[in-house]
């Protein structure tokens, strides 16, 4: 299995010149190719942090993260944003998409930045519309989807640029129990069928309950790191 | 292409901000066209009161006259030189004058006054000298009779078809005397010309002065007043060295720093105007801003490039700023129009002190399409300058403290 994400000895710290403030002190990550991991821990404790340094929104004020061997900490700006187009895939907690497109535009969206060819867009479209089992809906703009129904679209989005991994920041939280019911067995079958790399920061026990890969921060350190099937990481 | 189909699409995303957006741009181009418009309706208006009313756009006179006007500065009159200025089609006409000053009396009453020898006919199609008549008949060629201001009939305690005489000095010393009926009396805004003015057929004025066929100016009207400078410039090319030819501007300096003078208060006026419309549209970019900050973070987020978005924003500002420019220019066309034909008339004391000065009371507009335009483009400049504060924003957005709760 090869190592997707490799965060070596990582610290973000904040109010670096008074008092400072560890949001992630020295973490030491592995993530796989096709784990279904979880990011656990009370709020402050920098689960958020974490993905926004692993998804290279934000850089580490020490040590290095490196995403399929390349080292993403020593990226420029925009050469950054190229990578997160081509490698990574977000889900965010809410406003996820974009309200004035469809959900089909919103999916579309990420292959047009990608400069994507129609017909490839068009397929790739449809297969993922028919993953998220949302094909009736590809023309609703997102204020007429359910709030499950925009979290599927926003993971057919994440998935439209072909990604490395997907990061979801606590992508149940505003979901009734059947929303994120559903929404975690599509995430389930896309990672078993596809081998899709999935690591999610929540608070839901369902979440945790359905991850192959519990990592637990407190105070911006990992407290355990535990493999539910077939692996169990030490850090 | 699909950021333009994006940025349309979320022009009316928030129709409200939309809206407001539009709305202070078209009203800032409405204000802007009239504010610019009435300006020059004004001047337009001042400089056509003061010029056709008795100037005329072009003097041409014999050399040194505006110096000395006294009636040996004049100059024989010549076909040939009024044919050679009609030749240009920018000169519409000619009228000769032959000006002096004289005495006019009635019983025991005496009253200095300008005596103006015109072709009644040709001075008519160029400041409608005519439409000033409130009292009997034209004047005619060739007759005997007097057209009197108002103020000088007045003054002199005279009555129309009265009879008058006027007593002065001819050409080269000789002495000039000449009895006169009031055929008709005339009225002029100008306080000043309308106690001193009195006008003779041409043929009448040059038996008065002893100058057959002698003339102290002749008048030229042009086709377009702003080119009056370089007009004047050929005609003086085309006169010679022994005319003098003076624009309106060279004549009467007085009314031109007038016009300046104003012109700068009002630059003042519509740069305070510009400033209230960049408030407004800048007002209406901080809400979008603060609106859309979550928005903007996670587009950056999930991969588009900040050049990419800024392009977008770019668009949208276009779209709307260009919508509002071209909607304030097509409203502002008929009510310009509206007020030019209906111009703002000023009323009571302020009516009276204008006209008191020759002026009409009335704020016209100019339908000069150059107010439309220039004034359009110049609140889509400042539209567009207003868009790079998004576009700062852009290239400062950090995804992370965008996307902050």
């Amino acid at each position: 299995m090869s190592t997707v994400i490799d965060a070596h000895n990582i610290s973000k710290i904040y109010n670096k010149e008074n008092i400072p403030v560890y949001a992630i002190n020295n973490v030491h990550l592995h993530i796989n190719q096709g784990e279904f991991t979880a990011l656990v821990g009370p709020s402050g404790s920098g689960k958020t942090t974490l993905l926004n340094l692993i998804g290279g929104l934000d850089k580490p004020d020490e040590g290095k993260i490196e995403i399929n061997g390349i080292d993403i900490t020593a990226m420029s700006p925009n050469k950054l944003i190229d990578f997160r187009l081509r490698n990574i895939g977000f889900v965010f907690q809410s406003f996820n998409l974009i309200p004035v497109l469809t959900a089909r535009e919103n999916v579309e969206f990420i292959m047009q930045l990608q400069g994507i060819n129609k017909t490839e867009r068009e397929a790739r479209i449809q297969t993922l519309f028919r993953q998220i089992g949302l094909e009736d809906k590809m023309d609703s703009r997102p204020s007429q989807l359910s709030g499950g129904q925009q979290q599927r679209v926003a993971v057919a989005r994440a998935l439209a640029s072909k990604p490395q991994f997907v990061l979801a920041d606590e992508p149940t939280a505003n979901l009734d129990t059947a929303s994120a019911s559903n929404l975690l067995d599509i995430m389930a079958l896309l990672n078993k069928e596809e081998n899709i790399t999935f690591i999610f920061s929540t608070h839901d026990a369902r979440v945790i309950e359905r991850a192959r890969r519990v990592i637990t921060l407190v105070d911006g350190r990992i407290t355990s790191d535990t493999a539910k099937v077939d692996t169990h990481v030490q850090h | 292409m699909w950021i333009l189909q994006l940025a349309w699409k979320n022009l009316w995303r928030n129709r409200n901000r939309t809206a407001i957006t539009m709305a202070s741009i078209f009203f800032a181009v409405v204000l802007s066209v009239l504010t610019s418009s009435i300006k020059t309706g004004i001047f337009d208006n001042l400089i056509k009161n003061v010029v056709s009313f008795y100037s005329g756009y072009i003097q041409i006179h014999k050399q040194g006259y505006w110096d000395e006007q006294i009636l040996d500065n004049s100059f024989e009159n010549s076909t040939v030189l009024e044919r050679k200025l009609l030749n240009d089609p920018r000169i519409t006409d000619i009228t000769p004058r032959l000006e002096s000053f004289a005495l006019a009396s009635a019983g025991n009453i005496t009253k200095g006054c300008l005596v103006v020898g015109i072709d009644p006919q040709k001075e008519d199609r160029i400041t409608r000298l005519s439409t000033k008549l409130i009292a009997g008949k034209y004047l005619q060629a060739g007759h005997n009779t007097a057209l009197v201001s108002e103020g000088l009939l007045k003054r002199l305690q005279l009555q129309l078809y009265d009879t008058l005489v006027l007593i002065g000095q001819g050409y080269h010393g000789a002495t000039a005397a000449g009895k006169y009926v009031i055929s008709g009396v005339a009225k002029f805004g100008s306080p000043d010309l309308n106690d001193r003015l009195l006008y003779l057929p041409l043929g009448t004025a040059q038996v008065l002065f002893e100058a057959p066929g002698i003339l102290t100016s002749y008048v030229l009207s042009i086709q377009d007043p702003k080119q009056v400078n370089t007009i004047s410039t050929d005609a003086q090319q085309l006169a010679g060295k022994e005319y003098e030819v003076m624009s309106w501007e060279q004549m009467m300096p007085d009314i031109k720093q007038h016009i300046k003078t104003d012109s700068s208060n009002m630059v003042v006026i519509q740069l305070i105007l510009y400033l209230l419309i960049s408030f407004g549209i800048f007002g209406t970019l901080l809400m979008m801003m603060a609106e859309r900050r979550f928005e903007l973070g996670m587009l950056v987020a999930i991969g588009m490039r900040k050049s990419k978005l800024a392009l977008l924003l770019l668009s949208e500002s276009i779209l709307t700023v260009l919508a509002g420019c071209l909607l304030g220019i097509l409203a502002s066309i008929p009510i310009v129009w509206y007020l030019q034909k209906h111009p703002i008339r000023i009323t009571g004391n302020a009516a009276k002190a204008y006209e008191r000065f020759g002026f009409e009371a009335i704020f016209p507009t100019s339908t000069d399409s150059a107010h439309f335009i220039n004034q359009g483009l110049m609140v889509l400049l400042i539209g567009l300058v207003l868009s790079l504060y998004p576009l700062l924003k852009v290239t400062r957005l950090n995804p992370v403290i965008s996307m902050k709760k």
